[in-house]
């Protein structure tokens, strides 16, 4: 599993590669909280992409930062979810509360045109 | 197809959950499933192993997770084992959302995404002594019966 973080303005892109699970959900918890930290960023774009794999522990991080960024009053959004993922994401209820786009840069335009 | 099994025992860690529903799914590919089953598998296989290290061994790298796959003509049947704390209330651990661990982010999903993705699941565990989960799921291709 990779992360690689950008950040937009006031928002944290974050895309992760490879596989969500139990084991490497410490990495990207860490590689995001990280940013979270500074007081500057304030919304999560989640670009799942090149996402191979997701289980049960995806849904507790994905709803860890959630709960995070909810904190500082910010917005979370996710784009590029496979067809398997976004079940997932239905079960976990993620679906209710987060917003699903089709590419980052409808996700972003999308965060910036409301911050 | 003549019923065909494998047998994979791993140390109950973290970085083997991966390994193990690889396994079993690549166990599975000879009944030429549709890549949206295999997914399915692989997470129900992810699920129960992770229950496995996280519960019944308390994440501390001990003890052995014991998986078994019967493969007969388009049905699979895996058995995951330990022989960990065992589960109090099993009821109360399969409802959706429940975890005794929210401290470390779990979702309370493992046996709503098992019960979801497979056709059957059944739980069988005796407190201080150990868990099975037994899942069972018929895939929709055609198997080729003169397959290795």
């Amino acid at each position: 599993m990779r992360v690689q973080v950008v950040r937009k303005k006031n928002s944290l892109i974050a895309r992760l590669k490879g596989e969500l699970d139990h084991h490497t959900a410490a990495l990207f918890r860490e590689a995001v909280d990280r940013e979270l930290k500074k007081e500057s960023v304030q919304n999560l774009v989640l670009n799942l992409q090149n996402l191979t794999f997701m289980d049960s522990s995806g849904i507790g991080a994905i709803l860890g930062r959630y709960n995070r960024v909810k904190e500082k009053g910010g917005r979370v959004v996710i784009c590029g979810c496979s067809k398997h993922v976004k079940k997932l994401l239905q079960l976990g209820g993620l679906l209710k509360i987060i917003p699903v786009y089709s590419d980052e840069s409808s996700a972003v335009a999308e965060i910036m045109s409301k911050s | 197809m003549l019923m065909n099994y494998m047998v994979l025992e791993i140390p109950a860690r973290s970085e083997n959950e991966s390994f193990a529903r690889v396994t079993v799914a690549a166990f599975a590919a000879r009944l030429d499933p549709t890549l949206e089953e295999l997914n399915e598998l692989k997470t129900a296989v992810s699920e129960a192993v992770t229950n496995c290290i996280l519960h019944a061994y308390h994440s501390d790298g001990e003890g052995v997770v014991r998986i078994r796959a019967v493969v007969e003509d388009k049905k699979m049947v895996v058995e995951i084992h330990d022989e960990g704390k065992g589960i109090e209330d099993i009821a109360r651990a399969r409802e959706p959302l429940y975890t005794d661990k929210p401290e470390l982010e779990r979702s309370g999903m493992g046996f709503t995404i098992m019960e979801n993705f497979m056709d059957e699941v059944s739980v069988h565990s005796s407190p201080g002594r150990g868990t099975v989960i037994k899942m069972s799921k018929l895939f929709s291709g055609t198997v080729n019966k003169n397959s290795h």
